[in-house]
């Protein structure tokens, strides 16, 4: 009797501590799977190499695609996954595209890569600066100080046309051979597979931050701030770091816009670029990473088109297109892709 | 003399001319199992507030383990060992029960700093949550999203989120509230077989709860404390009677 008793309570104890130890692998799987890398996240960049070879004749245009893809991608990263809102993110971009201009126009410092790198830095450093003090505000407030900030960035540039160029910019700066050796043809094909290789980095660095405890903690300021201040986050500290990671990746996009055109003038700074890399951003989807591909993509190529078909209106195309997207996708085009296999997966079951 | 773990010092807070929160006085021994009651509108979450950090007092101490805090964010009072849970739900809806608990621990070592490993990697962070997940019997749901739950198994996350800040100090902002009384009863024996070692504040209307779960019990009335002492002293007080139990037994309170 007494026995058999304890063989049964030891029978069950370890049927339920294999159960817990199953349940510990499925709950370490659900975690870490969304870190792994799935096949469809490879057909962004497919496509891109396949556009390398279908269009060799439109590349600057495809380099000015990525840029704009990484411009939203560091969008994404604050908007997305922290839920900053920020109208002023030009004001990084255009510090990292007139970093490289100046540097060749004024110190006759030409050699791209280290450039871009300075760019990053630099508008990293501003990024810091100004979210000390940001992000101590939130909402409607914080969306007007950006705003503002931006402006103010560009004055001051217009009050020191004399280093900055002015909205007559800084025309004709000439790149020094990728690696030293690789020339920048007139038809932009190194400078795309330049501007793609930058942008892979960039992403796979990107991920990683989004999957990491640091990411997830930027998501639980989005989902709960309240609640990551009662655990004792260091929330105004997590908020500063990704801001200025972000400022960063958007200054290496000024930078490589700068690269690409071989000009820069204030117009980066314009409110115009803030408003549009958030539309692209919204069309895309935001806090998916992918929808910073996707929706600049959608823009550029759009923009491209309607402009053609009607260079006073097409704007409108745009904005009709907008409306449709908050509407009828309010998760953007990559929301819209995901519900459509999601449907197809279900059926095939 | 027991090791005093939160001490509040000549608590004041006042909303333009409103006092919510005049001298109180209150101490938490290590241990303490104390309840905090009053009529609606008596300041108790205010209270809760003023101790977390959430408010600002207008004047007045707040001691954590013999430091005084007064002037320290919310989350520097957390990382110290002082934890809460929240009369409405402040959960990471969209997140996966583990996830919500994982956080709590990964700010608590300092492990969120991680900007480049994976969430997940780290076994120690996974099996830690999973220990209290099943300590309140939330296995099951662990890798369901939080907005997916009843609302009776939501009240379980917070107060599992705030057992993985492994607090000193506890703070319980009526945790039963707003779940059915046929689910309630789990809540409460999770409160009744807390750590002997933490000191727990809880905020609770049901007197049969309060009488239960208290060693001490502190009245406060119009931000003030009424009066304070052991369970059964309280339920002798004619006084008490008068201001909160007669009322509530009446049937209703001013609301």
């Amino acid at each position: 009797m007494g026995s058999t008793a304890v063989s049964d309570t030891a029978s069950t104890t370890s049927a339920a501590s294999t159960d817990r130890k199953a349940m510990r692998e499925r709950a370490a799987d659900y975690l870490l799977r969304r870190h792994r890398l799935v096949w469809p996240e490879l057909l962004p960049w497919a496509a891109a190499i396949l556009v390398y070879f279908l269009f060799p004749d439109r590349m600057t245009f495809g380099g000015q695609v990525l840029i704009m893809v990484l411009f939203a991608l560091s969008l994404d990263l604050i908007l997305g996954y922290a839920g900053i809102v920020t109208l002023g993110h030009a004001a990084f971009f255009g510090i990292g595209a007139y970093t490289v201009g100046l540097l060749i126009a004024r110190f006759g410092w030409s050699e791209p890569i280290s450039s871009i790198v300075l760019a990053g830095l630099i508008a990293a450093a501003f990024g810091l600066l100004f979210g000390v003090f940001l992000l101590r505000y939130r909402g409607l407030t914080l969306l007007m100080l950006t705003l503002a900030i931006a402006i103010m960035v560009q004055e001051t540039g217009n009050l020191r046309s004399d280093i900055s160029g002015g909205y007559d910019g800084l025309p004709g700066l000439v790149i020094s051979p990728l690696f030293g050796t690789f020339e920048y043809d007139l038809y932009g094909r190194v400078n795309y597979l330049y501007v793609l290789g930058v942008l892979a980095i960039v992403f796979y660095c990107v991920r990683r931050v989004v999957h990491s405890p640091f990411g997830q903690a930027l998501t639980g300021i989005r989902e709960n701030v309240r609640r990551m201040h009662a655990i004792g986050s260091p929330v105004h500290r997590r908020l500063v770091t990704v801001y200025a990671i972000a400022a960063g990746i958007a200054g290496i996009a000024g930078g490589l816009f700068t690269q690409t055109n071989a000009y820069v003038t204030l117009a980066v700074f314009d409110f115009d670029m803030s408003a549009k890399v958030m539309v692209m951003l919204i069309l895309g989807g935001t806090g998916r990473l992918y929808g910073a591909f996707l929706g600049a993509t959608i823009y550029m190529v759009l923009e491209d088109y309607f402009s053609k078909m009607s260079p006073t209106f097409w704007q409108l195309g745009i904005g009709l297109l907008l409306v449709l997207t908050v509407l009828f996708a309010p998760r953007g085009f990559l929301g819209l892709f995901e519900k459509v296999a999601g449907y197809f997966r279900k059926e095939r079951r | 003399m027991m090791d005093i773990a939160l001490q509040v010092q000549g608590l004041n807070r006042n909303f333009g001319a409103l006092r919510v929160t005049r001298d109180v006085d209150l101490t938490l021994e290590r241990g303490a199992r104390r309840a905090l009651i009053g009529p609606n509108g008596a300041g108790k979450t205010t209270l809760v507030n003023l101790i977390t950090g959430a408010l600002k007092p207008s004047s007045g101490k707040v001691l954590l383990n013999g430091a005084d805090i007064t002037a320290t964010s919310q989350a520097d009072r957390a990382r110290r060992g002082l934890a809460r849970t929240f009369q409405i739900n402040q959960l990471f809806r969209g997140l996966s029960v583990l996830e919500n608990v994982g956080m709590a621990i990964s700010e608590r070592d300092g492990y969120a700093n991680n900007l480049w490993r994976a969430v997940g990697s780290k076994r120690v962070i996974l099996d830690e949550a999973i220990d209290y997940l099943d300590s309140l019997r939330l296995t099951d749901d662990a890798l369901k999203l939080v907005r997916e739950l009843p609302y009776g198994r939501q009240r379980l996350v917070e107060i599992a989120i705030a057992l993985a800040q492994k607090p000193r100090v506890l703070l319980l902002d009526e945790p039963a509230a707003g779940v059915p009384s046929s689910e309630s009863h789990l809540i409460l024996d999770v409160v009744a077989s807390l750590d002997p070692d933490i000191a727990v504040l809880i905020i609770e209307h049901d007197m049969d709860v309060v009488f239960r779960f208290a060693k001490q019990i502190t009245v406060l009335v119009q931000g003030a404390v009424f009066t304070e002492g052991t369970p059964a002293e309280i339920q002798a007080n004619e006084q008490v009677r008068a201001v909160y139990l007669g009322q509530r037994h009446a049937g209703g309170g001013h609301g």
